[in-house]
């Protein structure tokens, strides 16, 4: 106890660097939990992405559309539950900025593989029945103000014209990391457009087919049995688990997530060099005074051990702050990126890798003076003053 | 009053005494100074990419609405009319090259993982307009086969995309019978195939763009007006530069918004570093202070030796980044561009600019973290300091 006591004071000895080393600290130990947080964000899409479903697309791209009729066949493997369709529709609300995604699907078998999307009673009524309404996400709702009743004008990328909808009304994540950033409403709608309008794009066509199957364990076979169908057709598919094909999008991004990683570490790097530095000098200034305790007959061991001591309190005092804050601040940034990060939430991992980060940063910062106050000799220091 | 009494060499003297600690807060300025460039390196990089993909008298025509070529789509019928306006260059035929673009699903060399690449099919006049290009290693597709043409930097990426090598996308397979250089143009991660065979394989009977080359350059304005205000044509024309550098928008302002975010971040802490290594300095230099003084240099004389000291410090730390950024630039940065969906490659590039600004960048780091120590060390009084000794 008295030995903690001597490390707090010493600590409050230099009241000016302690508090600017502490700040550093916590801002450190802020940026690299935040960081962390922005990776796992970009791996959300999978990580809530569900093994018990199937995504099958074009086996040249995403952007080659399939066939309505190939849903029949798929239906009919074996192994498959249930299946429905989406289809992209990459329109823009008012202006380029404002990009959100939309998807033209079947909404009762959609909604039925998807539990997590929620919609009341009074909602579903109103959205099955009308073919030209459509229903968005809480967040989605909340960041360009869409109520209920409204009728948004989207203008169409890959389907061109204005393209009108009647917000049905709003849908609920089942769970808070689920994604309630998009709109979705009916395929049938733009299906009959696609001929009217005589747009230039395939029609009876779907981006994906959903299905969904009984047992997790059988995805590779019934992927295989799908594609099988297809194969040596105009219109080949490739099938994979809804997980691998949200971790296909992250991958394309894989340069970013590693940038940010390597830079989280580079934050970590720059805390080390700034807190070593305090503690050299600490170490330095207080010279004589080791020696003096060791002329009273304290180990050289226990003399090291309080540089090392007060390094760590004082790592361990930012650390704690710093992850304390990471939660606050991370709920703010997610409300100012708005819809950009489908989840954005601080996990208990990275709370516990941002302490050890800290912790980390005491012992580096420790070493050199601890080997210095440990050599030191008794009559070097006390003439050193 | 004369500005710096106190010799410089004072200043850096210091710093060099207490080497240790200089160099540990050096580093960590320098570790932030390589953020800050490197995410500005980055940016020009793609940038430079996009833009210089971009000729200045190519117009690209697409579909009203659509931002990419792969959205995009046009008629025979509207492709004709368009390449027979007045603006268009012509030798014997017009210069407009129709072209398609499709993206295709290939795996990574290095990680096994899949990406978009874009494949655009296009014939001889569509090669001579982007006179950039040149094929290194091979030859030419020819027209009407089942051939293709690479850039540097997808088949260096992507698997079967090596010079003799073949790929299998449409119901086909391709051969890989050239590589080509774009002069590290967007170009560089494109598959180049013959128009006419690519669209037969999709079954498309639409064009994706149109391409054409301008008399001059300065008609471009009165091209896109005949565009828009023709009625038979839903188009709009872009100069091909303008594309390009529209596709880069949002990646380059997510790199640009990410990058400095996190640059000032890490400079608070930096100049954290700077502040206690300055307080330091000025603590234990109490009674050198005070000599100073009582020999009669002025508070500002003081005030300003200890400001240079810190900015001394900043720019060793500022050199040293930058010299760590210089290196980033023979990496390749390999991307999904968000706004055309598929794969682009760039580097690294630093530019005068991007050298003064980090400079200024880390002057200014050093400034605000010497600040308060150098006020500090100027009102220190010349007795007490004295009697401190």
């Amino acid at each position: 106890m008295l030995i903690l006591r001597l490390l707090f004071l010493n600590i409050w000895r230099n009241k000016g660097r302690s508090v600017l080393t502490f700040l550093g600290l916590v801002i450190a130990v802020l940026a690299f939990g935040l960081l962390s947080t922005v990776v796992q964000a970009w791996y959300s899409g999978a990580e809530s992405a569900s093994q018990a479903r199937l995504i099958t697309r074009s086996s040249i791209s995403l952007i080659f559309p399939l066939p309505l009729s190939h849903g029949e066949r798929i239906r009919q493997v074996d192994g498959v539950e249930s299946m429905t369709v989406s289809r992209w529709f990459g329109g823009v609300y008012k202006d380029t900025r404002n990009f959100f995604p939309q998807f033209a699907v079947d909404p009762p078998s959609y909604f039925e593989i998807y539990p997590e999307y929620m919609l009341s009673d009074e909602v579903r009524n109103k959205f099955y029945r009308d073919r030209r309404s459509a229903v968005v996400g809480r967040r989605l709702a909340q960041q360009y103000g869409f109520a209920p009743g409204d009728i948004i004008t989207l203008k169409g990328q890959i389907f061109p014209g204005n393209w009108e909808f009647l917000i049905a009304g709003i849908y609920e994540g089942k769970e808070e990391q689920t994604d309630t950033g998009k709109m979705y409403f009916h395929w049938a709608y733009l299906n009959e457009e696609v001929k009217r309008r005589k747009i230039s794009r395939d029609a009876d066509s779907v981006g994906v087919f959903i299905t969904s199957i009984a047992d997790p364990g059988r995805a590779a076979e019934v992927s295989m049995a799908i594609d099988e169908l297809f194969s040596n057709s105009a219109k080949e598919t490739l099938t994979e688990t809804e997980q691998a094909f949200q971790l296909g999008f992250v991958a394309m991004t894989e340069a970013i997530v590693v940038a940010i990683r390597a830079v989280s570490y580079v934050v970590i790097l720059i805390i080390m060099a700034v807190m070593a530095n305090t503690m050299a000098m600490t170490a330095r200034e207080r010279t004589s005074e080791y020696a003096t305790l060791k002329a009273l007959g304290f180990s050289p061991k226990f003399v090291a051990g309080l540089v090392a001591g007060e390094s760590m309190l004082m790592a361990l005092l930012g650390g704690v702050v710093g992850v304390a804050l990471t939660y606050p601040v991370a709920a703010a940034f997610h409300e100012a990126t708005g819809t950009l990060f489908r989840s954005f939430f601080v996990s208990f991992d990275t709370s516990i890798m941002q302490l050890l980060a800290a912790l980390a940063t005491g012992v580096v910062a420790a070493i050199f003076p601890m080997i210095k106050v440990y050599r030191i000799r008794i009559v070097e220091g006390l003439r050193a003053i | 009053m004369r500005l710096l009494d106190i010799p410089l060499a004072y200043s850096i003297r210091n710093l060099w005494v207490r080497r240790m600690t200089t160099i540990l807060t050096a580093m960590g300025m320098a570790l932030v100074v390589y953020v800050f460039a490197a995410v500005l390196m980055l940016d020009a990089g793609l940038r430079n990419t996009l833009v210089s993909t971009g000729e200045p008298d190519n117009m690209v025509v697409t579909r009203q609405g659509s931002v990419t070529e792969v959205q995009s789509s046009i008629d025979r019928g509207q492709a004709s009319i368009v390449s027979q306006f007045p603006e268009v260059a012509s030798f014997i035929e017009p210069l407009a090259s129709r072209e398609t673009v499709v993206l295709i699903n290939l795996k990574k060399r290095d990680t096994g993982k899949a990406s978009n690449v874009v494949v655009r099919g296009l014939d001889e006049t569509g090669r001579g307009m982007r006179r950039q290009v040149k094929v290194v290693e091979g030859r030419a597709c020819r027209p009407g086969s089942e051939e293709i043409m690479v850039g540097v930097a997808s088949s260096r990426q992507f698997q079967g995309l090596g010079l003799g090598e073949s790929v299998r996308f449409g119901g086909r397979d391709w051969r890989v019978v050239g590589l080509f250089d774009g002069g590290r143009s967007g170009f560089d991660s494109e598959i180049w195939a013959d128009g006419e065979v690519l669209r037969q394989s999709f079954r498309r009977t639409t064009y994706s763009s149109l391409v054409v080359r301008l008399m001059d350059p300065s008609q471009a304005e009165s091209f896109r007006n005949r565009v828009t205000s023709d009625p038979r044509l839903p188009l709009s024309a872009k100069s091909e530069r303008q594309y390009y550098e529209d596709q880069s928008e949002s990646l380059s302002r997510f790199i640009k918004i990410l990058g400095l975010t996190l640059t000032v971040i890490f400079s608070i802490g930096a100049i954290i570093g700077a502040t206690i290594t300055m307080q330091s300095a000025v603590a234990t230099r109490v009674a050198e202070i005070g000599t100073l003084r009582a020999l009669g240099f002025q508070r500002s004389a003081i005030l300003l030796a200890f400001l240079a000291e810190s900015v001394a410090l900043s720019l060793v730390g500022g050199v040293i980044g930058l010299s760590l950024a210089s290196l980033m630039q023979s990496f390749e940065f390999s991307t999904t561009n968000f706004q055309s969906f598929s794969e682009l490659s760039f580097g690294f590039l630093l530019t005068p600019s991007i050298v003064i600004q980090s400079l200024v960048f880390s002057v200014a780091m050093g400034v605000a973290g010497g600040m308060l120590p150098a006020i500090r060390a100027s009102r220190i009084a010349i007795v007490e300091a004295l009697r401190a000794a």
